[in-house]
């Protein structure tokens, strides 16, 4: 029966959501540590090490502290949307999770439990189409708050991801067009056993991550919280945990955007030299879903690298860059792509 | 023009070329010289559980002297008063009573000692002056305080510990000063 409930099948679903909803806030709370750890190193300081032995308790101790901020509406400002502004953004950073292959199938309960919660034929599309709708999250709140420098942050933010957007999206084309999918299991299991897509489009992974950059809002493409010229950016009139809301969705988002390059470029929860049927189904996944932790740890680890490095981009530059550079690479990327695939399926020679 | 240093460069005002309007070289050069300095010895010192070695002749917070049995140095002679540039020092002299002989040096002491360390300039005068060795400049920082009122100094909390009774602590209080030669 289609309609039939199956109640373990709900169970299973509910307990896997719960996990990777607390997972995705604990990891962007130790992000923000990792952060300023990095922070410190790379400027030859020490960072947060009061909190806890090394500090490891200081993200605890930044979220009370946001908590008990007193909140503040302006009386000026939409309330409505002002509140929907965060909520918005840290609904989208969570959501995009969804379809992501945190690892392969474990053996339970004499039941086989997928280690996604929703295994969508589309599933890059939809990652997609929540990423893009974090910027409305930023939009409405910096709108909402009827506060010059935060429509023109909005602004900004708006217009970056729509430039950014497009190399983006072209990049993926000459990625999809060489694996002939859009569901990122069938990807993971495409890397699994050829090679990781990394070696396919070196060009458009680079591609892909700097829009990364750009769609994150981190530097050097934090235009839009760009201090030193519009105070706090999108979030000025913010306090409190709504405030926390928005940093906390930046974290969220680069932890999501780190498992997708992960999943779509470095083999998802592939371990590399390692044929994971030969050996125990469980323990494989539980393997698989470290390898994938670590690649995303290394993607974090470049973020935080690239931010304390090199600084904020000119608005020109940054549109020239999105414009005038990165797209015609992506559609050279593509032509390329689409050339050699055709070269390739009808045995031309040369 | 002749330039001032040999460390002279040229401005370079060309156009930048595709490779370099992509940022990509100049940015993974700056990550390197980021990333060696995961490797730099960081110069903090983790201040409260260790301190900056001072130099011996450190100027930080005064203590009143006591000799080796116990009994304060100063006679109330008010020369350190006298010697301060910025007159953070008062005190009120008292004659030395019959049995008082184990407190006090000798026969004239200071009942009231009092430093303001708002207003102290750590110059060290004071200690110059003092024909006693009754005053000297240790190495230890003037604290925080919540109240301006706590940082007048009296004679309690300016006397170094009994040499006898407390001995650990006078020995820490003393730390690797050199004695002064004592005028007697």
């Amino acid at each position: 029966m289609l309609l039939a409930i199956d109640l373990a099948f709900i169970i299973e679903k509910l307990v896997l959501i719960v996990i990777v909803v607390m997972a995705s806030l604990v990891i962007a709370m130790y992000a923000t540590y990792g952060e300023r750890k990095i922070a410190a190193i790379l400027q030859d300081r020490r960072g947060p090490n009061r909190a806890g032995p090394f500090g490891i308790l200081q993200p605890v101790a930044d979220g009370l502290k946001l908590f008990f901020k007193e909140e503040i509406i302006p009386d000026f400002s939409s309330k409505f949307l002002f509140i929907l502004g965060p909520s918005m953004a840290m609904l989208t950073a969570i959501m995009a999770g969804a379809v992501v292959p945190w690892g392969n199938q474990i053996h339970f309960f004499n039941r086989d439990i997928s280690l996604q919660i929703a295994d969508v034929n589309v599933g890059i599309l939809f990652v997609f189409a929540v990423v893009s709708m974090g910027v409305y999250g930023i939009m409405i709140g910096s709108w909402a708050s009827n506060n010059k420098y935060s429509l023109m942050g909005g602004l900004r933010a708006a217009s970056q991801i729509i430039s950014y957007e497009l190399a983006m999206g072209i990049s993926l084309i000459a990625l999809l067009m060489v694996t002939g999918t859009l569901s990122l299991k069938e990807m993971v299991v495409q890397q699994q056993t050829g090679y990781w897509n990394i070696f396919y489009q070196p060009l458009g992974f680079l591609i892909f991550l700097i829009c990364a950059f750009a769609e994150c809002n981190r530097t050097p493409f934090d235009l839009a919280e760009a201090e030193n010229e519009l105070i706090g950016g999108y979030h000025t009139e913010y306090s409190s945990m709504k405030l926390g809301f928005y940093l906390f969705a930046e974290y969220i988002n680069m932890f999501v955007s780190s498992v997708i390059m992960a999943t779509l470029f470095f083999g998802g929860y592939d371990i590399p030299f390692l044929n994971e049927a030969n050996y125990d189904q469980n323990w494989m996944a539980l393997f698989g879903l470290m390898a994938l932790m670590t690649k995303v740890v290394c993607f974090i680890f470049l973020f935080m690298w690239v931010r304390w490095t090199i600084p904020r981009f000119r608005y020109d530059q940054l549109m020239n860059l999105g414009w005038r550079v990165l797209i015609p690479l992506a559609l050279f990327n593509m032509l390329l792509t689409g050339a050699l695939i055709l070269f390739k399926q009808n045995n031309w020679h040369f | 023009m002749q330039a001032l240093t040999n460390r002279l460069k040229e401005v370079d005002r060309r156009k930048m070329n595709f490779l370099e309007r992509l940022y990509l070289i100049a940015i993974f050069k700056g990550m390197l010289i980021t990333f060696s300095h995961i490797f730099k010895k960081k110069p903090t010192i983790d201040y409260p559980e260790k301190t900056r070695p001072f130099s011996p002749v450190f100027r930080g917070l005064h203590i009143l002297n006591r000799d080796e049995a116990g009994r304060e140095n100063c006679t109330a002679c008010g020369l350190c008063a006298v010697a301060c540039p910025a007159e953070a020092i008062t005190m009120e002299a008292a004659e030395r009573q019959v049995g008082e002989e184990n407190l006090y040096r000798e026969e004239k002491y200071a009942a009231k000692y009092e430093i303001n360390m708002l207003r102290c300039i750590f110059c060290g005068l004071c200690e110059e002056a003092c024909p006693k060795d009754a005053i000297y400049l240790s190495e230890t920082f003037a604290p925080a305080d919540y109240q301006r009122k706590q940082f007048i100094y009296n004679k309690e909390e300016l006397l170094i510990p009994h040499p006898i009774e407390n001995a650990e602590a006078y020995k820490k209080a003393l730390g690797n000063r050199v004695k002064k030669e004592t005028v007697n």
